[in-house]
């Protein structure tokens, strides 16, 4: 058990050296859903800087498998319907609520930013109670 | 050009350790991110370690850049310069919970979870995508109180010289 702590606060060190590197080098936050809006953008925006994290993005399980020789386990609780659901409250909430656990929780409790704060604050209580609620 | 070049590829190499991180950490995973989610059930408290460590890095990294006059690649930080907690925060912050809590995914192991190639993730992002579509094309004046600023601002990284 403690080893699987181990690795999450690994992992999550990864992700936070992510954000870091992007902060100092670009000069951005490593918000995900703000990045995704942005590359979505077909001017302004729209750079293609943007596109290149998304690209990353989606290669880091590729590396973790050439790694580790497996992909990371995955269990869904949910049915299709619901992650649709899921999905779209996810897509159009981080967007008006401008980011979302990376964004707010990672960069944003980084820079004890009070916006942050309140919003991971909201997310993680309905979170909970959507969770508490679905599972009785 | 070469500004754009390096802009580019730090881009994709903070991508990379973004999503390796994500798939070492346990958090591609929706159950785990919804036992995380289930305090007054079978609480699965590994995910604060996830946060604590991103937390810890990304702080530094903050630190590290208010030494610097500007990133390295760029003139001058894009961060966000609004202050006020308003209404369109917590009340998109209080939906995007709702959908955590259903599916157990966010907007980043939605995207790395496309590498599996499996529908379930591909269905999740599908439907994400639209819920960013909507909201950043839906016309303004039918949702006044909701959308308060012009698309060119749109984005929440704005320039912010310090």
């Amino acid at each position: 058990m403690p080893q699987a702590y181990l690795q999450s606060f690994l992992g999550g060190s990864l992700i936070g050296l992510a954000s870091a590197l992007y902060l100092l080098l670009d000069g951005r936050i490593a918000g995900i859903s703000g990045i995704l809006s942005e590359g979505l953008q077909t001017q302004g925006n729209g750079q293609p800087r943007n596109l290149f994290f998304l690209l990353g993005l989606i290669f880091g399980p590729i590396l973790y498998r050439l790694g580790f020789g497996a992909w990371p386990s995955i269990h869904f609780e949910t049915g299709l319907w619901g992650l649709a659901l899921a999905g779209f409250l996810v897509g159009f909430g981080t967007r008006l609520g401008s980011g979302c656990t990376s964004g707010h929780g990672v960069c944003g409790l980084a820079r004890f930013s009070p916006r942050s704060m309140a919003a991971v604050l909201t997310f993680l209580i309905t979170g909970i109670i959507t969770v508490a609620v679905l599972k009785r | 050009m070469t500004k754009d070049r390096s802009q580019n590829f730090a881009a994709l190499a903070a991508g990379v350790l973004f999503g390796f991180g994500l798939s070492l950490s346990g958090m591609l995973d929706p159950a785990r991110v919804r036992g995380f989610l289930d305090i007054f059930g079978r609480f699965d408290p590994s995910l604060a370690f996830v946060l604590a460590g991103a937390v810890l890095m990304s702080h530094i990294g903050y630190v590290v850049s208010r030494r610097l006059r500007h990133p390295l690649f760029e003139e001058t930080y894009h961060l966000p310069k609004k202050r006020k907690i308003d209404w369109p925060l917590l009340t998109g912050a209080a939906i995007f919970g709702a959908g955590w809590g259903i599916g157990g995914i966010c907007p980043g192991p939605a995207l790395a979870g496309l590498a599996l190639g499996i529908l379930p993730f591909y269905v999740f992002t599908g439907a994400m995508v639209t819920g960013v579509l909507l909201h950043d094309h839906w016309p303004k004046h039918l949702l006044p109180t909701l959308k308060r600023k012009p698309t060119s601002e749109g984005s929440a990284a704005e320039s912010l010289s310090r």
